[in-house]
């Protein structure tokens, strides 16, 4: 009603004033009100209402992130990621009946209750089977049951299977690295999953990239030290000599004596990388680089190298080994083979115990321990590698000379294979200690100086009589080539005392002249007929030197006839 | 004044439909963009596969066991070595 063109209505009706002042304010509340909703929605609540009205077609979406490769140090893939298609499922928006049921059971290869149980779960997000081959995801799609999705993922796969297994580790369901490089390196190979926000149609197709939130991080892929042809026959070769000799385990390293990248690494027991259901703990184990040993016998270069260093004896000093025993400290040291006075490359050769005593004891506890701690005994290698153990040099303080004689040919001292094998880099670099990789390194690997160069060769021709006749290792002789390496037969020490079990191991470098590798083995518990280094781990070292020698076209350093038939080899003890 | 309207109007007209063209033209080259980089990622799936073939099918193992068995190759017996020096000098082992 117009009041305006009826005034005369007006007039007679006279409405009280307040009426039309109380609508007034009304209608100015009423706009008012409207007017602070358009500010609240438009300006303070903005956000949370554009977010809403983009949610309608505006997808983030993850995008995946691969995982890097590993390869050899000639670009071998050791380890690849494959995709994989992981199928999910939201419950609540799941159609499925019977029939389906039992055929997605069949595809998923599951029980039809198990599945039913996970289609029932009180959750957003269930996945109902991860990594499935391409071709069962496909017969899943195929099925177009609503609420279940296929979402791709990746799954690692090594290709060397068992042979590179302990070196590479595994990885979780999720593609983390969970062991050995794979662990190691995780933060190099690992990928970061971007994401990137889209515009999808009604079918879901996506028609606009409305910008990446944050770009994918592809994981990087890593170069090995290891060379794949050398590692194959290491873990052959180890493989074998475990199963010959009936051994616990055993172990084989193969060091570039140059540059101390690790060219070769294996373990038997091993397991399968791709499929390791029922694979144990122990036999999992990097037994190379996470087990200590106590070394025996092969201490005893290093027991010489510090002897001559401190400037009392040259390799023809000759000592008196009298009898073949030793008492100090109420504790009697026996020698296997009594040979009266010898020279120090004898005792090396034939690997004396009372000989090396006498030459540690000629040390002060803190000079010996100076030496062995400088050559990386009880301490890390810098390998990178989880788990690795550091091995034990105890403080010389708490040294009694009867410990201070034991260690000197490698009883209450302990070891892991990588380490000793690093040690012996020493004897092959004219005295200097290289750092131990498990990277492939580009040129020349500074190391720090340990010995003397002239301790270093003194050693190191020592060593080359050890295979020769008369030495406790003929079997290490490779034709062409000249050896120079160490036995060591260990009794093993359980509850502190030692038994009848031993450590076999050799360790040795080729070609003599000018090292170019460095192969360490060792044998755990040996319990055929034959346990001795020079019998049980010789021969492995021989296998692998040679074939590697041969692989890496090394020229030769001695006349093709220079393998001597021995008809005896030395035994020894520890 | 008017005809400068219409003018406007349809210059308005003309700008929206160019708007409306390359929006569309847009989503359709995102569309092919989002194939192709769906195929690149598919091949790069393919690269891994065939690389992992390959290096299954090259492993010492197996290239041993075939040069043993199906091609009955051995190493060389010592008296079956010839050693020459870079003089051109044979030497009998």
């Amino acid at each position: 009603m117009n009041y305006a063109t009826l005034p005369q209505t007006s007039s007679q009706i006279a409405l009280p004033a307040w009426r039309s002042r109380t609508l007034f304010v009304l209608l100015l509340l009423v706009m008012l009100a409207l007017f602070a909703r358009a500010v609240y929605l438009q300006g303070i609540h903005n956000d949370f209402l554009q977010q809403k009205g983009d949610a309608r077609y505006a997808r983030v979406i993850e995008v995946p992130a691969h995982r890097g490769m590993i390869t050899d140090r000639n670009g071998e893939p050791l380890a690849i990621s494959t995709p994989v298609e992981s199928v999910w499922a939201s419950p609540a928006e799941v159609e499925i009946d019977l029939r389906q049921l039992m055929n997605l059971a069949r595809v998923l290869e599951m029980k039809p209750e198990a599945l039913r149980d996970k289609l029932q779960a009180r959750r957003d997000f269930v996945y109902l089977k991860r990594q499935l081959p391409p071709e069962q995801a496909r017969k899943v799609a195929a099925m177009g049951i609503p609420g279940v999705t296929l979402q791709r993922e990746y799954k690692r796969y090594y290709p060397a299977g068992e042979v590179t297994a302990h070196l590479l580790g595994f990885t979780d369901v999720d593609d983390n690295g969970r062991e050995g490089i794979e662990l190691a390196l995780q933060d190099e190979l690992g990928g970061k999953p971007g994401s990137q926000r889209v515009i999808k149609d009604r079918r879901g197709h996506i028609i606009e990239d409305a910008g990446s939130l944050h770009a994918p991080k592809e994981g990087g892929d890593v170069a090995l030290s290891i060379d794949s042809k050398l590692q194959f026959l290491a873990f052959r070769e180890i493989k074998q000599a475990v199963l010959d000799h009936k051994a616990k385990s055993g172990s084989v390293v193969v060091l570039d004596a140059k540059s101390g990248e690790v060219l070769a690494l294996a373990n038997w027991p091993a397991y399968n990388p791709n499929n390791r259901k029922g694979a144990t703990l122990s036999v999992m184990r990097n037994r190379a680089v996470t087990d200590m040993f106590e070394p025996g016998s092969t201490m005893k270069a290093f027991t010489a190298a510090a002897a001559l260093e401190e400037g009392k004896y040259n390799p023809d000093t000759r000592i008196d080994t009298g009898d073949g025993k030793l008492t100090i400290n109420g504790r009697t040291i026996h020698d296997t083979h009594p040979d009266g006075v010898m020279t120090v490359a004898q005792i090396i050769q034939k690997s004396s115990n009372v000989g090396s005593s006498k030459l540690a004891l000629s040390m002060t506890p803190q000079t010996f321990w100076g030496h062995l701690s400088d050559a990386g005994f009880g301490m890390r290698t810098g390998s990178g590698f989880p788990g690795e153990a550091s091995g034990i040099l105890r403080d010389f303080k708490t040294w009694r000379s009867i410990e201070q004689a034991t260690m000197s040919y490698g009883n209450g001292i302990s070891v892991s294979l990588l380490q000793l094998a690093r040690a012996y880099t020493v004897f092959a670099n004219d005295g200097e200690l290289k750092p131990v990789s498990m990277l492939r390194q580009a040129g020349h690997t500074a190391g720090e100086p340990v010995y003397s160069p002239r301790t270093a060769r003194e050693v190191r021709d020592m060593l080359e009589l050890v295979v020769k006749p008369g030495g406790t290792a003929p079997l290490a002789q490779i034709r062409g080539y000249r050896v120079a390496g160490k036995t060591g037969t260990a009794h093993k020490l359980q509850n502190g005392r030692y038994v009848n079990e031993y450590v076999a191991s050799f360790i040795g470098m080729a070609p003599a002249s000018d090292p170019r590798l460095i192969v360490a083995v060792m044998v755990d518990e040996p319990s055929g007929t034959e346990y001795y280094g020079g019998l049980v781990a010789a021969p492995v070292f021989n296998n692998v030197m040679s074939a590697s020698l041969r692989a890496l076209d090394v020229p030769y350093d001695a006349p093709l006839n220079n393998v001597l038939q021995s008809t005896q080899l030395v035994e020894e003890e520890t | 004044m008017a005809r400068l309207n219409v003018l406007l109007l349809v210059v308005v007209i003309a700008c929206a439909l160019g708007v409306v063209t390359s929006q569309h033209k847009a989503r359709k080259l995102f569309v092919d963009l989002q194939y192709e980089k769906e195929r690149a990622q598919q091949m790069d799936v393919e690269w891994g596969k065939l690389q992992l073939e390959q290096s299954t099918l090259a492993m010492p193992t197996r290239v041993e066991k075939l040069a043993r068995q199906q091609l009955q190759m051995q190493l060389p017996a010592n008296d079956q070595m010839r050693l020459v020096s870079i003089g051109g000098n044979e030497v009998r082992p």
